[in-house]
């Protein structure tokens, strides 16, 4: 049996790679579709949208919303794993 | 009925029922005053949160601004939103674990310090004091222009209902008022939204009529693209803005979100961590509902306007012009007397001047929708204003009763304390109404420079403060210190000290002054890195609770001392 406080460093890792994990993907769709590669991926059409700017006022605004909602459910799940969940 | 009736009819009904709310739910204890006893479902804190974070801003000029800005409008956007996944994963379940009631608490108690408690405690005031002044001349200039009453009685009025549900309901009281001004906010911005988006471009849902076409077929912004250019704007589309200070802004934004001490309080008041989480997730929901047709009624307003007003004779102007002429948020100036409106972007021959907020408000005359649709506007915008103010004046009070007073004045007793907040609630409706009514010239750009300040100070040692074991006292201080004067000093050198050099040559890496905040936290974090290093590592008790409060389980209510 692992000591507590391992199981506390290993449930802490693991929570820190979920969040950066999503993070990226938070980076990625405001900062990286749409600012930095806005330009370029204005190239490309989803009906009357550029995708650039598609990103910018709307894409990147439903991610987020998903994000959290990923992370809700993945840290419930966590807490369960490592028995640290509220009752 | 003429519209001035349905307005007041309107305006009447949601005050009577947020006071209505606010006298149920009264504060009786202090926990209740800060947190609302710590018992606020999940979802109700969700779309409490969204009333509180959407502000006049948001819901008169966000649109307008964006309207025309066109792309660079998306830094509003994305930075209003995204700070909530930084709030959701970094800062929220770890503040309500931590259970207190304020931003200062935490930050007195993590870096064992009152010096660190008191510039936590200032600056929360400061952000908040700029931004509830907006507030307040937000509810004096719907009144003035739905009402027409004075913009001073507006501000009057609206003094008197924050006052009484603030004052008397704290946290608790205002939460739940909160909620039902969220309903009446969103229904309020979406019903002319919706009526809009059909007419233009016969979809009912705007986020999909944004990308839609028009009655002639074309995509409605590659038209309003070929519409700007022939008239020798930017197309709408693409950026006028450097890159770098897109970036720029967009992050002090985020990150000054997720540092606002009137947002992270609202986490406080969920009974469990998993609450916290859950509850941001809810109230992203509800705010991107707001964000997401904001754009499209921006587009769906400027194309509007340029299509019934550009070109077309100066005496057969659709309606709405005339009224909304009247209260010179627009004005048709025919400067070349050939009877017709030329808008163009050259300043010396434009004839067409279009005030930013009439996007939203005068949206349900353009759309011809009926006479209660315009009154529920103004309700709207009330609610917006009103919330906000409310949160905010809820951290200045709690910011005095509790950070400062119970700081200095251990022994004082509960009732004491809770006396204390409500006259500091009391005093501060009053300095922020004085501010709406005799508004200092720089309260619109200040509010947006809250977020640099927030950006700068308090996000960074609250995010070290729960992922750093190591960070001390003495690292906090100078980074809030540090980052602050820093992005301070950029402020006002560039907006007052010397306006005329305001200009992207004499900007830092390109950097304008409204996206400084993020360099401020740069500087912030390395600051407070650096000097950790060098001084005594935080006593073991302190770190034993940064341990504690990043496992969920155990989180009672909030606690007191």
């Amino acid at each position: 049996m692992p000591t507590q406080k391992e199981q506390m460093k290993k449930y802490w890792k693991r929570n820190i790679r979920t969040v950066l994990i999503l993070l990226s993907v938070w980076f990625l769709v405001s900062f990286g579709f749409g600012i930095i590669l806005a330009e370029p991926l204005n190239a490309i059409r989803i009906g009357g949208y550029k995708l650039g700017f598609w990103f910018a006022q709307q894409g990147s605004i439903f991610t987020f919303v998903v994000l959290i909602f990923v992370y809700v459910y993945r840290m419930n799940k966590l807490d369960e794993e490592f028995d640290v969940n509220e009752k | 009925m003429d519209i001035l009736t349905w307005t007041y009819i309107l305006v009447g009904l949601s005050f009577a029922l947020y006071i209505g709310i606010a006298i149920y739910t009264r504060a009786g204890s202090t926990k209740e005053f800060y947190t609302a006893g710590g018992g606020v479902s999940p979802l109700a804190n969700g779309m409490a949160t969204a009333a509180d974070w959407m502000s006049a801003a948001s819901f008169i000029s966000m649109a307008g601004i964006i309207a025309f800005s066109g792309y660079d409008g998306s830094v509003y956007l994305m930075g209003w939103t995204g700070g909530y996944v930084l709030l959701a994963m970094l800062l929220a379940p770890y503040l309500r674990k931590f259970g207190k009631f304020t931003v200062p608490d935490f930050v007195g108690d993590r870096y064992y310090s009152n010096k660190a408690r008191v510039v936590a405690v200032f600056c929360a005031l400061f952000i908040s004091f700029t931004y509830v002044a907006g507030q307040m001349r937000g509810v004096g200039i719907v009144f003035s222009r739905y009402l027409e009453v004075e913009i001073e009685l507006g501000v009057i009025i609206g003094m008197t209902i924050v006052f009484f549900y603030a004052v008397l309901g704290g946290m608790k009281g205002i939460t739940y008022t909160q909620v039902a001004q969220y309903c009446v906010l969103i229904f309020a911005f979406m019903v002319p939204a919706i009526f809009i988006s059909i007419q233009l471009t016969g979809n009912p849902v705007p986020q999909l009529g944004l990308g839609g076409t028009v009655q002639d077929g074309s995509y409605l912004l590659d038209k309003l693209d070929g519409i700007l250019l022939d008239l020798g704007f930017h197309e709408y589309t693409s950026g006028r803005k450097s890159v770098t200070d897109i970036f720029a802004i967009t992050l002090a934004l985020m990150v000054g979100t997720a540092g606002l001490p009137h947002v992270i309080v609202r986490f406080f008041t969920v009974p469990r961590v998993k609450d916290a989480r859950l509850s941001a997730g809810y109230a992203l929901v509800f705010i991107a509902i707001l964000y997401t047709t904001a754009p499209a009624v921006a587009a769906f307003g400027i194309y509007n306007a340029i299509d019934t007003v550009a070109g077309k004779p100066v005496d057969e102007l659709p309606v709405w012009v005339e009224n909304w002429q009247k209260t010179n948020l627009i004005v048709v100036d025919d400067l070349n007397q050939d009877g017709v409106v030329q808008y163009l972007a050259d300043p010396d021959k434009n004839e067409l001047t279009v005030d930013k907020d009439i996007m939203v408000l005068a949206a349900p005359e353009i759309a011809e929708l009926p006479n209660w649709v315009v009154g529920l506007v103004a309700a709207g915008g009330m609610a917006a204003a009103l919330s906000t103010a409310a949160g905010l004046l809820l951290v200045i009070s709690t910011s005095v009763s509790r950070d400062l007073f119970r700081t200095f004045v251990p022994q004082m007793t509960e009732k004491t304390e809770l006396i204390i907040a409500r006259v500091s609630a009391a005093v501060a409706v009053i300095i922020a109404g004085y501010f709406g009514i005799n508004p200092p010239g720089f309260v619109a750009e200040v509010v947006a420079f809250a977020f640099g300040l927030a950006a700068a100070s308090f996000f960074p040692v609250i995010i070290m403060g729960i992922f750093s074991t190591k960070m001390n006292k003495e690292g906090a201080i100078v980074g809030m210190v540090s980052g602050l004067v820093f992005t301070l000093a950029y402020i006002i050198y560039f907006k007052f000290i010397n306006p005329e050099a305001n200009v992207s040559e004499n900007w830092w890496f390109g950097i304008s002054p409204e996206g400084i905040g993020s360099l401020g936290m740069l500087i912030n974090f390395v600051s407070c890195f650096i000097v950790s290093k060098f001084t005594p590592a935080p006593p073991e008790d302190v770190q034993e609770m940064i341990q504690d409060i990043r496992v969920p389980r155990g989180a009672g209510k909030a606690q007191d001392h």
